[in-house]
Formats: C-alpha cells, structure tokens, sequence
C-alpha cells in the first residue's frame, strides 16, 4: 500500500460519539442501533450484544478474533439468522422479524464472506439483479417485453457506468465463474451498489483478493463514504481497518469489548487481550497486521 | 425383418399425445429445475392431478370437459401450494424425497379402495371423453371433448400420419397447448422474472441480500411447472384412460431423461428430448423383438422389448456423467451447480 | 345477463369443483366398500368363491382380497353367497378374510363338512398359472373366529418388528453410505432386490434343498455387487468431483438399468423362494407366527448386533463413524476415506441383500421391482433416524415397520405406506435431522 496513492489519505470522520468513549458508547447520528441482542446455538452464545450503535455516513469496521460472532452478528441484522432475543433498528425502524430481502429493500445491503456471484449468469446479469426498480421481475408483467424494456435498458446504462468504475466493463458478457476470486469480490460489491443501498455492510471484503486489486477494492469503500453511504466492514487485516475506518467496535467471544477511532482502540489492553488470548501460538505479525491471516472456510 | 414398418411406427411418435405430455412435463421440470434449481422428483403426481382431475371433472361432478380441465389444473396448483409453503426452505435432495414421497401419497390415495367411487381404484376411470370414448376404450355419451371435435369423419395426412379425426384433434389440440406451452416459457426465462429465478438457482442467499423475495418466486417457479405438468396429464387423459399405475416414480424418472437428453436449462430441451426419447423407445420396443424374432438375438420377444427400459437407464447415467448439459446444451449453463 | 348468470355459476361449480377435489384427497374419508357380487372385472385372473350355511347361500357377507403390491379388494356375496375378485397377478398369493361380523347372528366360519379341513375366516389361496382360484367358506352354528383387539395389536406389533427388523437392514447400509458419500442411493432398492433375485436363480440351479447354500452364496455375490458399484462407478464419480444431484440422479438411472434387467431375467410376475409356505405356529391366543418369520427375525437381531459390534469397536467401524460426522477432518486425521467407503459399500450391499431376501418371504414372493415397493419406506426409517447415523437408522426403521403394520388396523390396508410417507415429510419439514441427529450449527 503505498502512500503516493491518492486514497492513501482518507479524511476520517471524527466526533462521532456522544459522550465518554466506552462499548456500547452512544452515536450522535446513528443509522443502526443493536439492542441486547443474543444468539445461542445449542448451548454456546455465540452473539451476546448488549448495545451497540454504528455512525451514519462513516467507515466502521468490526474487528475481532476467529469465533468472535462477527459473521453471526451480520446475519442477524440482516435477517439471515434470527436472534434468541434483542431489538435492533435500520433509521428508527425496527428491523426484528423482518425477513432478509425486505431489510435489503429498506436499503440495508451485505456481501458474504465467502463471495456470492452467480456463476452462470453473466457479468451484466448479475449487476441488473441487483436493481429494485425492474416492473418486469413481477411474474406478469414479465410476459410482455413493452412493460419492461426500456427500463431495462436504463438499468443497463447505470450498470455499465458502474462497472466501468469497477474497471469489469469489459467482461460484462462473460459468465461470472469465469471472474478471479477478487473480481468477484468486485461484483459482488458492484451489484450491492446496483440496489442504492444507505448501509453497506461488507463481511470480509479483503479476504482472498491478490494484492493488486486490494488498493482499487480499498479506494472503492472510500467512495462509497463519498457518495453518502455508510459502511460497516468486518476485516481481520489491521493495516486496512486503521487506514480506512473511522471507528472501530471490537467484538470477542460474542460481545462488544471496545469501540473507538481506529488509533485509540489499537492500544486498549481489552482488545490486544483479547487477539492475543487467541492467537497465542500465532505469529505477531498477524495481530498488529503486517501479516495477513489466511481466511478461513467459515468464520461465525 | 419389416424395416421399413418399424421406422414408419417410430416416426409415428414424433406426433404422439404421449411425446407431447412428456415435452409438457419436461417443460415444467426445466423451469423446476433447470431454471428455478428446484430438484422436483414428483412431477408424476403433478401429471396424475391434471389427469385424474379433468376425469374426476366430467364423471363426479359433471362438469363440461373444458372446464374440468381447469379441475385437474387447479388441484396441480392447491398441491405446488401444499407442498411449497413448507418444503421451499429444504436442502436440494431433501426436497428431492418430499416430492417423491407426495407424488407417492397421491398415486396411493388414487389408487386405494376407500376411493372407488370417485377415483376407480385400480380400475382408473374411462368414458369421460364423450362419444367415441377414448380410443383404446369406446363409450357412449355426448358433450365430452369428442363432440367438440370441429374435424369432419375421416382419415387425413399421409403416413405415418395417416389417422382418423379423433387423433388429429388430440393432436392439433395437444400442439396448440405446447406451442402456447413453449412460448410463455421463452418469454418468462428471457425476462427480468427469468433472471431472477436463474440467479435463485445459483444462489438464493444473494438474491435474497439483494431484495428480492426468494420464496415468492420460487413458489411461482413451483405453480408454474407443476400447472406445465398437469397440462401433460390433461394431454394424456385427453387421448386415452386414466389410471394410477401410470403416474408411478418411473414416470418421472422417464421425464428427467426426456428433460436431461435435451438439455434442462433450455426451452426447447424438453420438446427435443422427449421426441427423442419417444422415437428411441417406439424404435428400440420394436426392432428388438423384430430382431429376437428373426433369430439374431437369443431372447423371447418379451424379454427383447424389455430392453430398451435398461436403455433408458444406462443413457441416464451416462447423460448426467458426460454431458449433464444435454444434446443441445450450453456447456458453460449447465445446471448442475450445487 | 343470462350468459354472465351462467358463467358466474359454471364458475361458481368449478370452484366448488376443486375445494371438493381437494377435500376428497385431503381427508382420509373411511367409505363404505363397494356392495357387489364382482370386483375388479377388468383385472385378468380371478380369486372367487362362495359362502354357504348348510347349502345355502348366504347374502351379504363382506369378504376381503389382499395380496402383494398392497392390492386390496372387498367383496359382497350376492343373494347365492358367490362373490367374485379380479385381481392382478397369477402364480401369486392372496389372503381372503371372511368379515365374521356381517354374518347372521350365531354363526360363523366352521369347519368344511366334506374335508374336515379346519377354516378359520382368513384363508390364503394361490392362484396358480390358470388364473383362477375358488375359496369356499362353510359357516354354520358354532364360535366366532372373532381375533381379539389385543390379539390383533399384538400380532401387529410382532409382525411390524419383524417388518422394520428387515427395514433396517437395507435402511444402516443406505444411511452409512449417505453418511460417507453424501449419495442418495436410489438403486439401493435394487441392491435389495439383488439378495432375492440370484438366491431364487441359485435354488432354481441347486435345487429346492440347497437354499441356505443358495442363500449364503446370495450374499457374498451381493458383496460383490457393492465392491464392483463402487469400484467401476461411484468410485471414479468421486474422482471426477461430480455433484450430489448428479450423483442422485446417477442413482437413480442405475436404479432403472438394474430393475429393468431383473425383469429382463425373471420376467413380471411374481415368484416364491421355497418354504415361503411354511405352516404358521400358535403363540398365544390367536397370535400365529410361522416359522419363517421366527428364523427372519432371529437372523435379523444377529446381523444387527454383529453389524452394531462392527460399528463401535473395530477400527474400520469406528473409521466409518468418523467420517460419517466430519469427512475431511477425518481425511486430514489419516483415515484412507476411499478404503472405508469401499467397505461401507460391501457391507451396505450384504445388509440389503439379507433385508431383501427376507422381504421375499416377508411380502411374500419376488417380484423385479420388489426393492422399489419399500425404497421409500427405507428412506422414511432413515431419515427418521437422522440421515446418516445408522443407529438412528435402525431405531427409525422398527418405527416404521410397526406403524406401517399396525396402521392397518385403523386405516385401509391399501394405504398403510401413506402413514409412513407422511411422517417422512413430516421429519423432513420440521426436524431435518431426524429423532437422534445432531441439529447443525447454523452460520
């Protein structure tokens, strides 16, 4: 990552917070608000939030060790998984109950850790899912090409203008198992972009990209902030969360145990406890980041 | 050895009610499965609700036989609900043993004695057709699906086409159902509907993230395979008797080659596949005995015409390892992702 | 007007039409038999008969027609006592039951006054290459065969374990293969039919005293058949990286090849295994087991138990549960998966060929597709056990078989594998991993 890159220097949102800064520490504007919200598998917690709050139009990455909850607590609020209890809420609305797609229409958008792209459908077919506004995926309308073909073509445009941005322009033909796993990553951020979303939420946007695209990958989430979009990330790599990310909330064993700005929590004894209370026979290059950690097959 | 007779059979099936039910069904098990990745191992209960209800249509509740029709459709519908509502949300294979398991409840409950009086057991149903009855079996009556055919008594086309008006109404009428059939396919899968299912088939967590309400769609996909394979019963009870011991899992079996010798993820797979499969079998049934006959094969005629069912068989297996696309397949859209 | 009248009421009908539809089939409706002197004209061959109080026909008495395949038919004597039944299949057995209850008051099937023969009301007939059997019923003053409801659940009971004793032979073998390889074996039934088929080949070579030789070399030939599906088949399929619905769908065009050439061998109808007529032996009331049944299920617990000592001691049993609960660390720990799944086919294979050979006896009789009859059935006691655990398997299995059996005592015999069916979507919907699965940890 070299500093001559123009995304190199981020303007980080600060003030953030309201108040003094503790886990659970109150947002002055915030666009997403975690309430005791608690999920058990068997006999395990694996999520055990008691409050937590994440700051519109700001980077916020959810940082914590293998088994944290990290993935568990995105399906939650997303609707992929529902918790044991808690109330959590999207802008005010209360999002507890509600099913994944409709959360997704509310403007809450995720990618998945291991990369979703729908292999056989091309490149294009991908990006044009990802619209809200196609009449014709209603079953009726769909037999009668004159009710939707214009904005199909409208669609078309906006996802050539994207992916242009994501430099896949010229593979919008090709079918997306023919993409590199980075590409991938791409398209599946590029489609998420396709819905208009307010909150993205990218669960391990860096995990197996090669480092060539990982600076275009990172400049990306910068311009999501830019364009008004909030994000929340989770990343086991250090170097990128101080980097990009405005504020940091450290999750283990299930719980909140940090937030702050990225250079505050880095020092915080709760959070180099708890990366060093697993990753003891690890090298120590991986904790403070130098060494990226080879992801696993399923983090939760 | 009649060679010549034997091809003329064969080529006869290329218009059979029969072919066209199976291109029917195959067409809902490709939107199914071929589209919509719903692994549908029941599709002969579908078949046997289009049948059994046009029939239960016209003799239980006397209805004329174009609304029947709609019995038989509408239970294919009550049923893809049934069956949907909970099943929707189970693993490929497991909903692979749901279907199979419910298209064997209903070929049993058609099939049991309590039943008689509506469904024939084991006797099936005959003589809903009208005057003419159905060609294997001749009945009385008016105001069936005979007495609506406009073609005057007589023999038309050429051979091996040369039949009598009843067949070529069946024939006319089972084309129209499968041209109209395979139209609104290729629009539905060419349309922005049709990539939502495809991208379902591929990943239903990613459709979903991305808004789109996944079980409304496949439920959709579900109806409107199922109503695809009732209309293939319907064709089947058009042109001759209905009975349980048709709608059997091989029959389904026998479908999934038809859709898979085609291609699953196409439109026009199913109706090339089931041509196929039906001159294959007509030809294969024939020249066997022909052969077991002349003395160039030691086995009795019986035996012989069995042998194009372990055919049928070997082609599956060998279909789904070499070439799970299909004959016109597209190599890189095969279906088999998961 | 008029023509909106009627359309709204032709509507109106159809509506009705279809919830009248729906209802037939969704509502397990016990009808009224159908009152006739002649059942199922259509059908080929016919069992028939009459009833007779001192010579005299008797009116009215319901007499029932079971046989293999779950046909089922039921019969009223006609005003000269005669009743006739077509039923499918010749060279076939078929149970006739006399409805003691809708005889006049005190009497009841005795004994025929020219034979001496003791009746009781439930008779096995045979309907030998002509197609035709007569069975008459003599009845006159004397004690009801009136089986009691004890005796009834009880001899249900026992002849349900003896069914699910057989189930769980081929459901452990299906349930271990699923368990190591993820295949959902359809042609599973055709390594049951396999067993029935070649001991009826080698008794038909060896002779009627030779079956427990024929039985013996049945099984190892079933050996056989599982080493050579897994090396020249699913063995390179798992090589190939080839897909579960692909290698499902394999299943099930083996399925097809395999049953289709058994009926290429033995042809349609349906044949019996020597001794399948062997006397029945009174327990206790009017519980009757023959001696068949006896020796089936105490070969049944033996292959179980030392199937069940397999599984937990040796090291390739416990290899095999090892992979069956987490395959690549069991592969990452050292295990030769491939070696293990080799055996699990071999002993799948033995497992179903017993079941199947005892499923000859059991039905009675072979039949091509005698193995396809149950595959559901199988899957049901699988799955309910929780797929892939063959403990479960066995549990699920003497479920099924005891509900199936004594679910005839409720319901219409004809629809004793629809109790089944439903529970194995029942399991499937609401508690996927079976009674004694583990639920996966989701996320």
């Amino acid at each position: 990552m070299s500093s001559s890159s123009q995304s190199s220097t981020p303007i980080k949102s600060t003030g953030l917070h309201v108040g003094e800064i503790k886990p659970g520490v109150a947002k002055k504007d915030p666009i997403l608000v975690a309430d005791g919200v608690r999920r058990q598998f068997g006999g395990l917690v694996a999520v055990d939030v008691a409050h937590v709050e994440i700051p519109r139009n700001a980077i916020t990455a959810l940082i914590g060790p293998n088994g944290a909850g990290k993935t568990t607590f995105f399906n939650l609020l997303t609707g992929f998984d529902t918790p044991n209890e808690g109330k959590w809420s999207f802008n005010g609305k209360s999002l507890a109950g509600v099913s994944a797609f409709k959360v997704a229409r509310m403007g809450l958008i995720r990618t998945f850790q291991l990369t979703k792209a729908l292999a056989l459908l091309s490149v294009m077919d991908n990006m044009k899912l990802g619209s809200t506004e196609q009449p014709g995926e209603k079953l009726g309308a769909s037999l009668f090409p004159f009710i939707w073909k214009k904005k199909d073509e409208e669609i078309e445009a906006q996802a050539i203008e994207i992916l242009t941005r994501f430099k896949l322009d010229t593979k919008k033909d090709d079918f997306a198992a023919s993409l590199s796993g980075g590409q991938r990553k791409l398209l599946e951020m590029a489609r998420a972009l396709m819905t208009k979303p307010e909150l993205v939420m990218l669960d391990e946007p860096m995990a197996g990209v090669n480092p060539a695209l990982t600076e275009s990958l990172l400049e990306h989430i910068l311009n999501l902030k830019k364009e008004g979009m909030t994000v929340l990330f989770v990343e086991h790599d250090m170097h990128m969360v101080r980097h990009i990310a405005d504020w940091v909330i450290v999750m283990a064993e299930g719980r909140v145990v940090a937030e702050g700005a990225p250079d505050e929590v880095m020092k915080n004894p709760a959070v180099i406890d708890a990366y060093l209370g697993s990753h003891q026979d690890t090298d120590l290059g991986t904790v403070t980041g130098r060494i990226t950690l080879p992801t696993k097959g399923k983090d939760s | 050895m009649d060679f010549l007779g034997i091809l003329s059979s064969t080529a006869s099936f290329i218009l059979d009610p029969t072919t066209m039910a199976y291109a029917l069904a195959g067409l809902g098990l490709a939107i199914h499965f071929g589209f919509a990745g719903l692994l549908n191992m029941g599709m002969a209960g579908f078949m046997a609700l289009g049948a059994y209800g046009y029939a239960i249509g016209i003799l239980t509740f006397g209805l004329p036989w174009y609304l029947a029709a709609f019995v038989g459709i509408g239970a294919s519908i009550v049923f893809s609900l049934i069956l949907g509502i909970p099943t929707l949300r189970l693993r490929g294979d497991y909903l692979a043993i749901v279907t199979i398991a419910a298209a064997e409840i209903i070929r049993l409950l058609l099939l049991t004695a309590v039943f008689t009086d509506v469904t024939g057991s084991a006797d099936g149903l005959t003589g809903f057709n009208g005057t003419g009855g159905t060609v294997t079996n001749p009945t009385p009556g008016a105001g069936g699906f005979n007495d609506a055919n406009p073609i005057p008594s007589g023999e038309y086309g050429f051979e091996p086409f040369l039949d009598n008006e009843r067949t070529w109404f069946i024939r006319i009428v089972g084309m129209l159902i499968l041209v109209g059939a395979t139209f609104a396919v290729w629009r539905l899968v060419n349309s922005p509907w049709g990539r939502v299912i495809k991208g379902i088939r591929e990943d239903e967590d990613a459709v979903r993230s991305l808004g789109k309400n996944v079980f409304a769609y496949k439920m959709q996909a579900l109806v409107i395979g199922g109503v695809l394979g009732s209309l293939g019963g319907l064709l089947l009870a058009l042109s001759t008797n209905v009975n349980s011991s048709v709608y059997v899992t091989s029959l389904t079996f026998f479908i999934w080659t038809a859709l898979l010798l085609g291609g699953a993820a196409t439109v026009f797979g199913p109706l090339v596949g089931s041509v196929i499969f039906w001159t294959l079998q007509a030809f294969l049934g024939l020249v066997f005995p022909a052969l077991a006959k002349a003395g160039l094969l030691p086995f009795t005629g019986i035996q012989a015409a069995q042998i194009r069912f372990i055919i049928v068989g070997v082609i599956l297996v060998l279909l789904v390892i070499f070439r799970p696309q299909g004959i016109f397949g597209n190599k890189k859209e095969l279906t088999f992702v998961k | 007007m008029n023509l909106t009248a009627t359309t709204r009421r032709a509507m109106g009908r159809l509506s009705a039409a279809v919830g009248a539809f729906v209802l037939a089939f969704g509502v397990l409706a016990l009808g009224a038999p159908a009152h006739a002197d002649v059942v199922n004209p259509e059908l080929p061959y016919k069992v028939s008969g009459n009833v007779q109080n001192e010579g005299i026909g008797v009116n009215g008495v319901l007499v029932t027609v079971t046989g293999g395949g779950g046909f089922s038919a039921e019969v009223s004597s006609d005003a000269e006592g005669k009743w006739t039944v077509g039923v499918p299949e010749r060279n076939a057995d078929y149970t006739v039951t006399v409805d003691e209850s809708t005889l006049p008051d005190g009497i009841a099937v005795v004994d025929n006054p020219e034979t001496e023969f003791v009746e009781s009301n439930v008779q096995t007939v045979t309907v030998g290459p002509g197609g035709r059997v007569a069975m008459n019923f003599f009845i006159g003053q004397g004690e009801r065969n009136t089986v009691s409801m004890v005796d009834q659940i009880v001899q249900r009971l026992i002849s349900g374990l003896n069914f699910g004793l057989m189930l769980a032979l081929a459901s452990v073998g299906l349930s271990l293969i699923y368990g190591t390889t993820g295949i959902s074996n359809f042609a599973h039934a055709e390594m049951v039919t396999f067993g029935a088929v070649v001991t009826f080949g080698l008794v038909g070579i060896l002779g009627d005293s030779a079956l427990p030789i024929a039985i013996v070399l049945a099984i190892v030939l079933s050996a056989g058949l599982g080493w050579g599906l897994d090396a020249g088949l699913w063995k390179p399929l798992r090589k190939r990286n080839t897909g579960l619905v692909q290698l499902m769908i394999v299943s099930i065009g083996l399925s097809l090849a395999i049953r289709y050439m058994y009926q290429f061998f033995i042809g349609g109808g349906t044949e019996q295994l020597p001794g399948s007529d062997a006397p029945q032996i009174a327990l206790f009331g009017s519980v009757k087991l023959s001696v068949v049944d006896m020796v089936s299920m105490c070969l049944s617990i033996l292959l179980i138990i030392i199937f069940g000592w397999w599984l937990t001691y040796t090291k390739i049993g416990k290899a095999t549960r090892a992979i069956s609960d987490n395959p690549s660390l069991a592969a990452a720990s050292g295990i030769d998966v491939d070696g293990v799944v080799r055996v699990v086919w071999v002993i799948g294979s033995v497992l179903a060929g017993f079941s199947g050979i005892l499923w000859a006896y059991f039905r009675p009789g072979i039949r091509w597709d005698m193995g396809g009859q149950i595959l559901l059935l199988i899957f049901a006691a699988t799955t309910l056990g929780g797929l892939g655990t063959a403990y479960g398997a066995l549990i699920g299995s003497i479920i099924v078989g005891i509900l199936v059996e004594a679910s005839s005592l409720i319901i219409p015999s004809d629809l004793k594998y629809v109790g089944a069916l439903v529970i194995l979507i029942g399991i499937l919907l609401f508690r996927p991993q079976g009674i004694f699965g583990r639920k996966e940890r989701v996320g």
